[in-house]
């Protein structure tokens, strides 16, 4: 399986101010989220309003990076160019809040040892671009799981 | 509310139309959306100065290729209509949320025989590369492709088909409940079989459970067979007012209720329970609007774009309990044509082809009407629960025979 750590696919988001702190948190080792100022509420993918109080103050707060795994998918079919599949996508939830998920790749892992509810945590994948670096958020086993291969 | 004089109850079926379909046709898409057209006014036997209003489904769109054959304003054009309503989009409650609109505008008065239609050319526009995934917006030459939009969010990690998020609700699905992938692979036999009779159908061979499990994994737990077949065509429905609907050339089919909800978020990988259809709510819409009840269902029409899908919609629309989709599928027997629940009797998107939904409201239409042939259900169905979508854009509805 190949390592999407280190090579992805040929597709970058559209960076923009709404967006940059999830894409770039990774500069700093950080998985980044809006978060409301005002009732504690995080939100994904961004938007202006709090969801819960539809409050605009709204800023961007760094999270553990801790979550566990929603649901998951053994990627065969060669969608786009780039890393030769298999490969795995899930969907990961944060530890922080129920329900703040992300689309995300599983990585240093065994993909027949990918469980649902299973620990992991974030690892980044930094991906150069001259229109704005960008860091992956993927997600590892967390630490003390068998399934880590290093 | 049930005995209301809802918009739906002023509507019926009169007229449907389909044009060749075929896994790769290599015709003029507007070509095949006026056959499809003209062959539902004429089975309605309206002509076209009667036609007064028009609904589709996504409307015109470039982009995916293939995923969209003509528009509104296409079809209005082509045919010189003069209408008093129309309309297209694509967020909407499913594709047949056009179907809905155009009750909602005949049970208005706006209009009194709305043309509905929904066009394809996947095949013909994917060619021998296969199936396409979602492409982004923006690609320099050479260059990354810069995702927006839904994209954003799935596109660079490699999620790029709706296979991989169904996918995702699959595993948790059989994770959650047990589900099994020979209870899933049901849904794609019993299409299979259906399509052995159906004379328009794309993939008419037959197929057992070693072919399925033979078959090469697209994306776990989906396999080749869990996916549906892109080809060519097009599909059309006049949907007219009650009272015109008598005199007509066919015993009009009456929209019983119908359903629109979406009371989670409209997103493939934010909603709130990864095993649960938002077409639930559309449902509960649906059943909140007839004294109808899941057991008076006689035959269930539910859209299989992915075979995952159809189970999701046995649950959502309460023909079976909340998981146990499975159980209610194994072995095929409850779901075949001479079974408790025949579904998907023309043979579904799997192996019929990828109308994109209307080929199910079609099909109930036929059944109701007995012009079923060799795959016509031996009992006399009356009602017909038909659903289209998935993800987070869902919607169903309610037909029934007589007045």
């Amino acid at each position: 399986m190949s390592s999407l750590i280190d090579a992805g696919f040929p597709v970058l988001p559209e960076l923009t101010d709404r967006n940059r702190h999830f894409w770039q948190g990774g500069r700093d080792g950080k998985l980044v989220f809006l978060r409301c100022q005002d009732c504690g509420y995080y939100l994904h993918p961004p938007s202006p309003l709090c969801p819960r109080d539809r409050s605009a103050h709204l800023a961007p707060e760094a999270v553990s990076g801790r979550g566990t795994l929603a649901s998951y998918t053994v990627n065969h079919q060669r969608w786009l160019p780039g890393p030769e599949p298999p490969y795995v996508i899930g969907l990961v939830e944060l530890v922080e809040q129920a329900g703040l998920r992300l689309t995300t790749n599983l990585v240093n892992c065994d993909p027949d040892s990918v469980r649902i509810g299973m620990e992991v945590r974030v690892v980044f994948a930094h991906r150069a671009d001259p229109g704005g670096d960008i860091w992956l958020p993927l997600f590892e086993p967390a630490d003390g799981s068998p399934e880590r291969l290093s | 509310m049930s005995t209301e004089d809802t918009a739906e109850r002023r509507c019926a079926i009169t007229g449907i139309g389909q044009s060749d379909v075929g896994r790769r046709l290599h015709r003029d898409p507007l070509v095949l959306t006026l056959d499809a057209c003209l062959a539902a006014v004429d089975d309605a036997g309206l002509g076209l100065q009667d036609i007064d209003g028009v609904s589709t489904y996504p409307g015109a769109m470039m982009q995916p290729r293939g995923f969209n054959g003509a528009g509104a304003y296409d079809v209005i054009d082509a045919l010189r209509l003069e209408v008093d309503w129309y309309d297209s989009g694509v967020e909407t409650s499913g594709q047949l949320g056009s179907v809905m609109k155009a009750c909602m505008a005949v049970g208005a008065g706006m209009a009194n025989h709305v043309l509905c239609f929904r066009s394809v050319w996947e095949g013909s526009a994917q060619g021998g590369g296969g199936r396409a995934s979602l492409m982004a917006a923006n690609q320099a030459p050479g260059g990354p492709i810069y995702a927006g939009g839904i994209s954003e969010w799935t596109l660079p990690f490699g999620s790029a088909s709706a296979a991989c998020w169904i996918a995702m609700y699959a595993q948790a699905h059989m994770d959650r409940y047990g589900t099994t992938t020979e209870q899933l692979a049901q849904i794609a036999l019993n299409a299979r079989r259906n399509a052995e009779v159906n004379p328009q159908a794309v993939y008419r061979d037959p197929l057992t459970m070693d072919d399925y499990l033979a078959a090469r994994i697209i994306t776990t737990p989906l396999r080749l067979f869990d996916c549906d077949v892109p080809c060519d065509g097009a599909t059309a429905f006049i949907v007219s007012r009650r009272d015109r609907a008598g005199d007509l050339r066919k015993p009009p089919v009456f929209f019983e209720a119908m359903g629109a909800a979406l009371h989670d978020r409209p997103s493939w990988d934010q909603l709130r329970d990864l095993t649960r259809t938002v077409g639930a709510d559309a449902a509960a819409q649906m059943w909140s609007r007839t004294a109808l009840t899941p057991a008076d269902v006689d035959i269930a029409e539910l859209y299989d774009g992915f075979s995952f899908l159809t189970l999701l919609w046995l649950e959502g629309l309460g023909l079976c309990p909340v998981g146990e989709s499975g159980a209610f599928v194994e072995g095929g027997g409850r779901i075949a044509r001479d079974g408790e629940l025949p579904l998907n009797t023309q043979g579904g998107q799997l192996s019929a082809g990828r109308l994109h939904g209307y080929g199910f409201l079609h099909e109930a239409v036929v059944q109701l009407r007995g012009e079923g042939g060799d795959r016509q259900v031996p009992t006399r169905p009356e009602v017909a629960a038909v659903a289209a979508g998935g993800g987070n854009t869902c919607g169903c509805m309610l037909l029934r025979t007589g007045g």
